[in-house]
């Protein structure tokens, strides 16, 4: 309204400084045909302004364009979340569906800005930039939809990442304000940071109704297993320091605690550690002279002397991530982007995602109490294994720490394996780094079963034109007495099989076999040989030295005995 | 002038009303976007466009390190202090072992598992005796509860079904007057049955306190995790030892079986876990899915029968059960009036993959088992979409999820005794913690009864993960000599053995002799000099057992084991040292020997004859895998190991039966060598073991002793000897590696 005031009040303003005909003609014309054009292009993008679909560059959307929502006092609020609730009892599997590709349906709600009656936000941080890109990679994936009628499951725009920035209450009622709520039903939230002071609950305070929290820091009282799903807390290091990835091994330090909150008796109990095992131990801590802020999050101090932060991780085998007031830590992806074991002391966390990773395979957790025993415990761990650690640490960050998206993304897959679980990815896939994946041998034949004669077996002879020579194949074959069935692959275009009943057998068998002999053909066989083992990539194919034969093959013994007494006579 | 003067107002008019449009179009939307009137937006407004863009720039990051946290923490009251809160307020249904469990116990004596005395007239179903003696049976076992990690009561409460016979009454009382019972503290509690009609509870009658559940049929709701144990519901019947193989004999490809899904039950025309059953007759087919209930049973069926019990009662009984069991891919597996039922282990054992539909029920062992690999899990609310989900499941996983039963039946399910030691080892890893199965461990072959994480935690230093991490085992051996007689003189076949055996390539830092002799040990310049080191060790009971005693001196994969008069050359230990390479997992050696089933007597016998099999290849000149040393003396029990020790025999035999029982496979003989002992006999004082008319009566009894302990006969069969490649070929010898091995 006041917009097109302005405008109305300035064609007159113009018409004092017109000094020809010409002047007026062209300076009308030309503002007409810009009023139009930029006319023509708000009424473009307008029904998008949220979610536009334009060029990106030209994209001036902020978050302060969503549309306000003032949530009344008496508005309603979730109940608190249902210990009790499991896939089976607070999920709508309905809404999932039967579909080929067994890929849940996941759908955003768009950004709104929520405050109270008297227009105070329900946040004081609104959209983080973590949640920001949480919630473009799940729109950028295979689950997004944008149709919220064929969503299996809803993720709020509303960040609760951070329970410190909330207001509990507000939060609640704007969860259940989202026009899909339905008591939480299929409803995802996402959480790093849960409870407060001076408790720290281990799970996001926020009452949800039924929803599905993937919560950092959950415990094993909190945690609803099978509903649930524990996420990392992610750290933002992860974006801003580049660890380039170091080969397994020993490393300068044995252990390293770089954490800068651990609780005065821990450090007290990491001190005497110190004392007693002297150089392997590194015991770091803030920086007293360095300001608070982000530059201290990149330093940390023993005695005076500074060390970067996250580097120097690199420089230990294991590195210690204790409880804070929350049991999760966002050191812990800080420790596993090293490449450092990390050394798990918080009792009864439920470690991210251990609904389908094997921690025991890259970490060692060691309960509170046995803090003294760390150095006894670790030292008794094989070098090979401790290697093995370090290098499935690294693969853990780079697959489920190191963004937003990894950890987004996990957490949907996780979800759809419980939902198709006849279709869920195996534990090779979650926890084998591709370098296992491709030098590992899994045989699709892997029970050790000796298989009974009765069934005997099928002969598949392959021939090209050379009757004479398939014949005696075939007469010599058919003698066996577990011969099952003999199939012969007619591999001549040229000429059809013969007909009829043949008797097998051996014509003359004088035709030798001219073939392997031919130089040419040995060539052609060699580059096969390499042709293949580029295609793969590696050559497959493995030497060994020895060779079956039956157990009394060439003993001196009455023949007559033997069950195989012919192998070798020909 | 006038006319153009009209123009530009009635252009700048137009445009006006554009932008108004425009701007006041915001405006439309946002006032209707208010709170009251919700519900209306959630019919339109989110529908059309509501795609999901990344918002550019200007967010605020979050911070994961508030300093509040840190600043408030250290104010905080002491972790101590809050370790020892948590006892008094999760007990009960939130039970954790690190709030009702005290590990203390555990510290000094290591897991050991304490079983109540029986008392007179108490009465106990079998399947409770076989339990605790399963338990009574185990390396875990304690006579004095002073030294007992777990406490395991005497008192049946297995059957907790008020209207069973087996019901024990008074229970309650009774637990409560132990003087051991402290509030059920390092308690477990075994149950398979709890509840009765109509409503099937998963109380179990009595206060358990602190006490663990391993318990059949426990729903997800009442499972406290890593805390309770899940298991399987086994009939009386179920074999307390041993238990029977699967059904599988051999991979048949493609996979498919005569039928794709079958179902043969009761169904429950009233009350709880009737839906799904009642349900089931939609998806019948008759052909290729064959789902059959019976109303028939309980006393008065007929009072509740509906319209279809005729024809389904009639239908159910054209088919057998057992017929339909084995000619399956798919089985289903739904709820009864428990959750769990026989079926799921029939199902197993015959290699029918479960489908499982019973929901919330945590299924048996879910803390250490992925089901997802050998069972297809479905959700009792999309019982009309399984027969599509099962038809879905591609040719290669069927034959991966049959295979897996087959190994999780024999692992875990196949005796009580497997199923109780298969709780006690999830418990011990939780007590342990730090040394503790892997799930690769425990989802894999052998499976973690067989894999004691207390050896290493690392899968590199088993024989039966290299092809799985894509690792070789360390291309080295340690020779050990097991030395019984006194060293007199230089030609005695010893330092002719010794010799051999340092000059193979592959031979690591150590051979290693065991001095098992009553002399003392001969000075050091008497043995021969040797490109490498020589360890001797005198075994300190001098008992037959010690020659696989898993010392800290072998710093090889691979272990040569040698008797003291073994003759072989360099090049049989090189060659088969290659061949153990290849099957790291197998005792790979030369002397074969074969076990058969003596029908006139009804026992097994021994036989040393050459015959066109063998089952067994001695120690007396063997490579195996280091970890067989060590499970040898802590898997097996006490009484075969003094057994071996006091007849100083059968050692070997009883070394074969371990790793058969492990790998399931045969050993491997290599190459031709019948001559391995040294013909001295009568030439020389000493009196060989091997000489004595009592030794080979001794092995026959050997053999059905340790068949006894372990339930059934592991050996097995083979045919299969491996030569070198051109062994005995019509080539030039010079064109072979091996030729010294012809040339003996």
């Amino acid at each position: 309204m006041c917009a097109s005031g302005k405008y109305s009040s300035r064609g007159p303003a113009l018409i004092p400084r017109m000094k020809t005909r010409h002047r007026i003609y062209y300076i009308t014309l030309f503002s007409v045909v810009l009023l139009g054009l930029i006319a023509t292009g708000m009424f473009q993008f307008w029904p998008h302004s949220i979610e536009s679909t334009a060029d990106w560059t030209l994209d001036k959307r902020s978050v302060h364009d969503a549309p306000l929502v003032r949530l009344p006092v008496s508005s309603p609020i979730p109940e608190r979340g249902d210990l009790s609730c499991r896939m089976h009892t607070c999920f709508d599997v309905y809404r999932c569906g039967y579909n080929p590709k067994n890929r849940i349906k996941v759908y955003i709600y768009p950004l709104q800005r929520f405050v109270d009656e008297v227009g105070v936000p329900i946040s004081s941080t609104g959209l983080s930039r973590e949640y920001n890109d949480l919630l473009s990679a799940i729109s950028d994936s295979d689950f997004y939809t944008d149709d919220v009628t064929r969503a299996c499951l809803f993720v709020p725009s509303i960040d609760v990442l951070n329970q410190n920035s909330l207001r509990i209450r507000e939060t609640a009622q704007a969860l259940a304000m989202l026009p899909r709520w339905d008591k939480g039903m299929n409803h995802l939230l996402f959480n790093m940071l849960p409870g407060g002071p001076p408790d720290y609950n281990t799970a996001l305070d926020v009452p949800r109704d039924r929803a599905l929290l993937a919560g950092g820091g959950f415990s094993t009282w909190t945690y609803r297993q099978g509903y649930d799903v524990s996420i990392p807390v992610y750290s933002p290091l992860s974006a801003d320091v580049e660890l380039p990835e170091r080969q397994p091994g020993p490393r300068r330090y044995f252990i390293l605690s770089s954490q800068t909150a651990i609780h005065r008796e821990y450090r007290a109990e990491l001190e005497r550690l110190k004392e007693e095992n002297g150089e392997a131990l590194l015991l770091l801590d803030k920086c007293s002279n360095l300001s608070q802020g982000a530059a201290s999050a990149r330093k940390r101090c023993y005695k005076g002397q500074v060390y970067d932060y996250p580097q120097i991780l690199q420089e230990s085998s294991f590195c210690v991530v204790l409880r804070g007031a929350r049991l999760g830590q966002a050191a812990l992806s800080d420790v596993l982007q090293a490449g450092c074991v990390p050394v798990i002391l918080a009792d009864s966390y439920i470690l991210p995602f251990s609904e389908v990773l094997d921690w025991k395979r890259a970490s060692v957790v060691i309960p509170e109490e046995k803090l003294s025993e760390m150095y006894t415990i670790l030292k008794s761990i094989p070098h090979r294994q401790v290697e093995e650690m370090q290098r499935q640490a690294r693969w853990f960050w780079e697959a489920y720490f190191s963004s937003m998206k990894a950890i987004g993304l996990t957490t949907l897959q996780i979800i759809n394996d419980r939902i198709y679980p006849y279709a869920s990815r195996t534990y090779e896939q979650w926890n084998n780094p591709p370098v296992v994946k491709w030098s590992s041998v899994n045989s699709p034949l892997f029970l050790p079963l000796i298989p009974p004669r009765a069934p005997g077996f099928t002969a598949v002879v392959l021939t090209y034109d050379r009757i004479e020579s398939l014949f005696r194949v075939i007469t010599e074959i058919s003698k066996v007495p577990s011969l099952a069935k003999l199939l012969v692959v007619w591999n001549n275009q040229n000429k059809s099989p013969p007909e009829g009943e043949k008797k097998f057998k051996c014509p003359e068998c004088t035709a030798i076999d001219g073939l392997s002999l031919d130089q040419t053909h040995m060539v052609e066989r060699s580059e096969c040989i390499n042709k293949f083992a580029s295609v793969f990539g590696t050559m497959p194919l493995k030497v060994v030295e020895h060779r079956a034969d039956p157990v009394l093959y060439k003993d001196d013994f009455p023949e007559k005995l033997k069950s195989f007494p012919n192998i070798g006579s020909l | 002038m006038q006319a153009k003067k009209r123009y530009l107002i009635l252009f700048s008019a137009g445009a006006c009303l554009i932008l108004l449009f425009c701007f006041g179009g915001i405006q439309v939307p946002l006032s209707r976007r208010g709170p009251t009137r919700r519900d209306d937006r959630s019919l339109t407004g989110y529908r059309s466009g509501a795609q999901w863009r990344r918002f550019p720039g200007v967010v605020q990051p979050f911070s994961p390190w508030d300093q509040e946290e840190s600043d408030g923490y250290n104010g905080h009251i002491s972790p101590r202090q809050k370790r020892d809160a948590i006892t008094g307020v999760y007990s009960g249904k939130r039970c954790r072992m690190e709030s009702c469990f005290d590990f203390s116990l555990c510290e000094r004596n290591g897991f050991k598992v304490y079983v109540y005395p029986q008392q007179k007239g108490e009465k106990m179903s079998e399947s409770y005796q076989n339990i605790l003696s399963s338990i009574e049976g185990s390396r875990f076992y304690t006579s004095d509860p002073g030294q007992a990690c777990l406490f395991v009561l005497s008192l049946d409460t297995l059957d907790r079904d008020q209207l069973s016979p087996q019901y024990v009454h008074n229970l309650k009382a009774k637990i409560q007057s132990l003087p051991l019972w402290n509030g059920g503290k390092n308690h477990i509690i075994f149950n398979l049955y709890s509840g009765t009609w109509p409503d099937y509870t998963e109380d179990l009658g009595f206060d358990i306190g602190f006490a663990m559940l391993a318990k059949a049929s426990i729903s997800t709701e009442n499972f406290r995790p890593n805390f309770d144990v899940s298991i399987p519901l086994f009939s009386k019947d179920h074999p307390r030892t041993g238990g029977e193989r699967g059904y599988l004999k051999h991979n048949s490809i493609p996979p498919f079986r005569k039928y794709m899904l079958v179902f043969k039950g009761k169904r429950y025309l009233t009350g709880i876990g009737s839906d799904t059953r009642n349900a089931l007759y939609h998806v019948h087919n008759s052909e290729d899915v064959v789902l059959l209930t019976t109303c028939k049973h309980g006393k008065d069926w007929q009072k509740h029968k509906d319209a279809r019990c005729d024809k389904d009662n009639a239908e159910y009984d054209k088919y057998d059960y057992r017929e339909m069991l084995y000619n399956s891919t798919f089985c289903l597996v739904p709820r009864g009036r428990r959750l769990g039922s026989f079926r799921f282990l029939e199902a197993l054992q015959a290699a029918c993959v479960p489908v499982m539909l019973s929901n919330g029920w945590e299924l048996p062992f879910s803390e250490i088992i992925n089901w997802n690999t050998a069972a297809v899990i479905g959700d009792e609310r999309l019982l009309l979409q399984i027969p599509s989900t099962v038809r879905s499941i591609h040719q290669d996983k069927i034959l991966s999820l049959r295979q897996q039963t087959q190994f999780l039946w024999e692992a875990y399910f196949n005796s009580v005794e497997r199923i109780v030691l298969t709780t006690l080892e999830i418990i011990q890893d939780r007590v342990l913690q730090h040394p503790s199965r892997s799930s690769l461990m425990w989802n894999s072959l052998p499976g973690g009864l067989f894999t004691l994480p207390q050896y290493s935690t690392y899968l590199g230093d088993f024989p039966f993960y290299y092809a799985k991490l894509g690792i070789k085992p360390y291309s080295k051996f340690t020779a050990i000599i097991h030395v019984v007689t006194p060293l007199v003189s230089q030609s005695q076949p010893i330092i002719k053995l010794l010799v051999a055996v340092a000059k193979s390539q592959y031979c690591a830092q150590v051979i290693q002799i065991l001095w098992n002799c009553d002399k003392p040990l001969p000075a050091k310049h008497r043995w021969p000099a040797t490109s490498v080191p020589v360890i001797v060790i005198e075994g300190e009971s001098k008992v037959m057992s010690s020659r696989f005693l898993p010392y800290d001196t072998i710093p090889t994969d691979a272990v040569l084991s040698l008797d003291e008069d073994t003759v072989l050359s360099t090049t049989e230990v090189d060659f088969a040292f290659t061949v153990w390479q290849s099957f790291p997992d197998r005792i790979v050696g030369y002397p074969a020997r074969s076990h058969f089933w003596d029908s006139n007597k009804e026992r097994w016998g021994y036989t040393s004859k050459w015959t066109n099999d063998y089952s067994m290849v001695l120690t007396g000149a063997a490579i195996y895998h280091r970890y067989y040393h060590y499970l040898y003396t802590t898997y097996l029990p006490t009484s075969l190991k003094t057994m071996v020790d006091q007849i100083s025999n059968c050692e070997d035999i009883l070394m074969n039966f371990l790793v058969s029982s492990v790998t399931k496979l045969p050993p491997i003989k290599v190459t031709q060598k019948k001559q391995y002992k040294e013909t001295m006999m009568g030439q020389t004082s000493r009196a060989s073991r091997w000489a004595d008319p009592d030794h080979f009566a001794q092995r026959q009894t050997c053999m059905n002793k340790f068949a006894s302990w372990f339930g059934s006969m592991p050996l097995v069969h083979s045919q299969m000897r491996l030569d070198p490649v051109l062994f005995k070929d019509q080539v030039s010898i010079l064109r072979k590696k091996y030729r010294d091995i012809e040339r003996l």
